[in-house]
């Protein structure tokens, strides 16, 4: 394998005394599309915050390209899970704040027609000078993507992009990350909760553990030969085995680990109150056969 | 609730209605015999009304020639205190270290009334105009800093995020992402700052006597003219509310989704 294009080297953080990734490595190499499937609140989006440089980790290293990130920077573009678009922009004037910041050089024609080629390029052309709000979810979603490629990134960071949309659009929007990601050739991370979503788009799947300390699982390779039908897909032999890898971790050793809760239960009293009591309704001490500690396991 | 044709018309004029009849049975009581009738206040202040503009004297101009000096000194008022408020309330919102160190002293600042403030403002300006200018900037520019330092505060932090990941410079991120995110806010606290503006006027002019609405209240009352007490109010309180009207028009424009 050529050297890895992005490389997380035993990278973990916590925030206060919450551990959210232990020693987490990925390495990525050009062209690959990779997906990391979790459960939701394992540390998907502080993963992508630290690549995007969003967040520095608190031990290990994020290299892209062989040196350490600092800093969030164009080269990497991210698409946010809530879009992230600024609602008093158009869509045309969302993207051109992104480009306007990455070529200043361009003359404002050039600026224009680059905003042009990239709203286009996710057909959004009849919608170019609407606000967000006058947008559905699928394509506001669009927009964020178009913003995303518009500063032409060495790498596409998408956090869970499509979790937040109805299966239909969310099945028209994979064709059209698979096409994009066809014409550009871009390096793609996608992060999902969808097995299936990974399994038609990713050259490879990682699984991440339940949280905290959630770290990634042993990487399943998807050689399943694109185009991928989604229709056919579950007829494919390769298909069960991928999805029983990547489920089988995470029900499994990556699963939520079971928690030991015990808990303090008073026992009702038995003996009738003395109504002659200068206090009533005092609190007495408890007796050690009223209370009674009770455990159990809660989770898988 | 029912409703009728002309609602919106008949119902408020009802209203208006039954306060001009208890005006004109109020008087009746002996304690307040002092009370001008509504007919004799309109008589009154008709020239007032009839010739809004003229110009008969130094304390004897039309009251919308009043209204005219007032405007233009609470505009002055409030633009000193939008421009020093906004930035104010800019720093508060965006540092933390700022907001603990300055939020009790504004707590303390602000229930002031003018009518302190302004004592204050002779003793520093030694004039009348630029005391009551202190005052009225002083005392209206509460809610601006309090609802541009909130607004700040409420900036999502994924527009925070996109400046960060556009790495735009430290202008962009301020005028292009921070400013348009605060302004739906900032409108609000302008929008109640102009109404405080107007509330101080009256009372800054009453004190320092200088030709307005509120000056020329208080030279009728001392020359016995309860009439135009009357007229005064009515309109502080119409030019207020126009004032009102007028930023909510502009505050609904700033409105983002």
């Amino acid at each position: 394998m050529a050297r890895p294009f992005l490389e997380l080297k035993n990278v973990s953080k916590r925030f206060g005394p919450n551990e959210v990734l232990r020693d987490v490595n990925l390495s990525v190499s050009e062209g690959e599309f990779v997906a990391i499937v979790g459960y939701s609140g394992s540390g998907k989006t502080t993963l992508v915050n630290l690549i995007a440089g969003l967040l520095t980790p608190d031990s290990g290293q994020v290299l892209l390209n062989g040196t350490g990130i600092a800093g969030p920077g164009p080269d990497r573009g991210v698409v946010f899970q809530n879009y992230s678009l600024l609602p008093w922009l158009t869509v045309a004037e969302n993207i051109a704040l992104a480009v306007d910041r990455v070529n200043p050089n361009w003359p404002a024609a050039r600026r224009r027609e680059h905003v042009a080629k990239n709203i286009a390029l996710v057909n959004l052309s009849a919608a170019a000078g609407k606000r967000p709000a006058e947008l559905s979810g699928g394509m506001k979603q669009r927009v964020a993507v178009a913003r995303a490629l518009a500063m032409d990134p060495k790498i596409l960071l998408l956090d869970e992009p499509l979790s937040a949309l109805d299966a239909l659009t969310r099945a028209t929007l994979q064709d059209e990350i698979e096409r994009l990601r066809g014409e550009s050739g871009k390096t793609i991370l996608l992060i999902t909760n969808d097995v299936d979503e990974g399994i038609l788009l990713a050259d490879r799947i990682i699984p991440l553990s339940a949280g905290p300390g959630a770290t990634l699982g042993p990487a399943v390779a998807v050689e399943i030969s694109r185009p991928r039908d989604r229709k056919l897909l579950n007829t494919q032999t390769d298909y069960h085995a991928i999805r029983r890898e990547v489920l089988g971790y995470l029900l499994g050793p990556g699963g939520r680990r079971a928690v030991k809760v015990s808990r303090l239960l008073v026992l009702p009293e038995i003996e009738p109150d003395d109504l002659d009591s200068k206090f009533p309704g005092t609190p007495r001490p408890l007796r050690a056969r009223e209370v009674h500690r009770e455990e159990m396991n809660i989770g898988l | 609730m029912k409703t009728f044709r002309l609602d919106w018309l008949i119902l408020p004029l009802v209203g208006i209605f039954a306060l001009l009849l208890f005006w004109q049975i109020l008087p009746e009581i002996p304690q307040f015999k002092n009370l001008p009738k509504p007919f004799k206040t309109w008589e009154v202040s008709k020239p007032y009304i009839m010739e809004p503009f003229a110009k008969r004297g130094e304390q004897d101009q039309g009251i919308l020639r009043f209204t005219w000096y007032s405007l233009t000194f609470v505009f002055k008022g409030y633009a000193l205190a939008l421009l020093i408020g906004t930035p104010l309330g800019f720093v508060l919102g965006a540092s933390r270290t700022f907001a603990r160190m300055f939020d009790p002293l504004i707590q303390i600042l602000r229930p002031v009334s003018p009518l302190a403030w302004l004592p204050l403002g002779i003793v520093l300006f030694e004039k009348n105009a630029p005391a009551a200018l202190f005052t009225i900037a002083l005392c209206s520019m509460w809610p601006t800093v309090i609802n541009t330092a909130a607004g700040v505060r409420a900036i999502p932090q994924d527009y925070l995020n996109v400046a960060k990941v556009l790495r735009l410079s430290r202008a962009a991120t301020l005028f292009k992402v921070m400013l348009p995110a605060a302004l739906p806010y900032m409108f609000t606290g302008f929008r109640l700052s102009l109404g405080l503006a107007w509330l101080v006027i009256v009372a800054a002019e009453m004190l320092t006597n200088t030709p307005g609405v509120g000056g020329f209240l208080w030279q009728e009352y001392q020359s016995l003219t309860y009439e135009h007490i009357i007229l005064c109010i009515l309109t502080i309180g119409l030019v207020g509310f126009g004032l009102d009207r007028l930023m909510s028009v502009v505050e609904s424009r700033f409105r983002t989704a």
